[in-house]
């Protein structure tokens, strides 16, 4: 059958996609795992911030398990920890996230998987965000499979902060820094 | 993608591109190098999952989820539809999230600034989960037509957006739904920004005399198609 195409989730997604419901925080008081602020601006070609963009996350809990059943040991999933989030590029074109460090699965470094939605964009681009202090980051494979120079548009930087760590990742949707989109 | 991967993703024969200059705002926001092949692994082959007990009764009525004062003006509508795998599988579960402007074409937003009026009974968003057959249903007021600042003169066609998660990361899908025999779908650069007739056709929902409810309400029919597995040479 043929796919239904993609269209702009336009200006007005923040209605029906944000809401009252709070998405951004991802964690509760009983969730496991290391605290983390994730946040970052995404710009565009003008090096303007995008005040109207959204992004989503899917990550797996501080034990690298994903809450869906596909995952072997999904049973052992935190319920606490459901993995999904959404925020706005909102003040001054920020985004920011309330969630745990994913924890790695066998000799694969923590990653989060992210969705970036714009008006301006008939459809979303999928990146990755890896962690600055994650030695494992050398090894792999899909950061490895990423021209060296652009490697980093995919890494988070830990700044440093007096609570817990915080981590910068901009969106660069062109540009010398343009983020890495994939194609699974 | 990787020889191995088990879903074909987007389809970019159907899909709109990044940059499409008829729609301006694409033009500093698209990607300019190619996307880079990624193996598909357990991150994209889960994703975020739903229950029932989330969804509030009235979440997926429109015309009653936000009343103040009374009922919401316009046209009362019925939208239903399955949500299938490009196999032709259905979805069961599967979170269905959409939002639009009222009767007059204004969206309870704060960035709208069109001069059309609010109506204090519609908020314009509602959600639901997919059945054991993968259908949906909402009940809500068509949507008016809106300018918007592409280009000199330029309305949007009535649309509903729509966005969908599938079971995984990679069936996730943001689109709109517009109306059948709509005299701006030809002029509408967001809708043709989509390269392909028939997938064209498909964004435009079907009035469904069925679905229509006597004495109450027209009804239209909206079937969304995710991408899905990938056929295996034993198949």
């Amino acid at each position: 059958m043929i796919q239904s195409a993609s269209q702009t989730v336009g200006p007005f997604f923040r209605i029906g996609l944000i809401g009252s419901r709070t998405q951004n925080n991802l964690v509760d008081e009983q969730t496991a795992g290391e605290r983390i602020t994730l946040t970052g601006v995404v710009y565009d070609g003008d090096g303007q911030p995008i005040l109207d963009a959204m992004i989503e996350l899917w990550q797996p809990d501080a034990n690298g398990i994903f809450n869906h059943p596909l995952d072997p040991r999904h049973e052992k999933a935190d319920p606490h920890f459901r993995g999904f989030g959404r925020a706005e590029n909102r003040n001054a074109g920020k985004y920011e996230f309330k969630t745990i460090k994913p924890g790695g699965r066998d000799r694969i470094p923590p990653y989060i998987n992210i969705h970036v939605f714009a008006r301006g964009m008939l459809i979303h681009a999928m990146t990755r965000i890896y962690f600055s202090d994650e030695p494992a980051n050398t090894d792999d494979p899909v950061l490895s499979s990423v021209a060296p120079e652009r490697r980093h548009t995919l890494i988070a930087t830990r700044e440093e902060s007096q609570g817990p760590p915080v981590y910068r990742f901009d969106i660069h949707m062109q540009g010398e820094d343009e983020t890495v989109f994939f194609n699974p | 993608m990787g020889e191995s991967a088990k879903y074909n993703w987007l389809d970019w024969k159907v899909q709109p591109p990044y940059l499409h200059p008829a729609y301006k705002s694409t033009i500093k926001r698209s990607p300019s190098r190619p996307l880079v092949p990624l193996t598909q692994s357990l991150s994209e082959l889960t994703g975020p999952v739903y229950s029932h007990d989330e969804i509030h009764p009235l979440d997926n009525d429109l015309t009653k989820n936000s009343v103040k004062t009374g009922e919401p003006l316009g046209e009362r509508i019925i939208v239903t539809g399955q949500l299938l795998d490009d196999r032709g599988k259905p979805i069961p579960n599967a979170l269905i999230e959409i939002w639009q402007a009222n009767s007059a074409g204004r969206y309870m937003h704060k960035v709208d600034q069109h001069d059309a009026p609010l109506d204090p009974n519609f908020h314009g968003a509602g959600r639901t989960l997919t059945d054991e057959n993968g259908v949906y249903r909402f009940i809500t007021i068509k949507p008016g037509s809106y300018p918007w600042r592409n280009h000199l003169n330029a309305w949007r066609p009535h649309h509903i957006h729509f966005s969908i998660f599938g079971t995984n990361f990679l069936q996730r899908l943001v689109t709109q739904m517009y109306f059948p025999g709509d005299p701006l779908l030809p002029l509408d650069p967001i809708y043709n920004g989509v390269p392909d007739e028939e997938a064209r056709k498909r964004l435009v929902s079907i009035y469904d005399h069925d679905v229509t409810t006597p004495e109450w309400a027209l009804g239209y029919r909206f079937d969304i198609v995710v991408c899905g597995p990938r056929q295996t040479p034993f198949e």
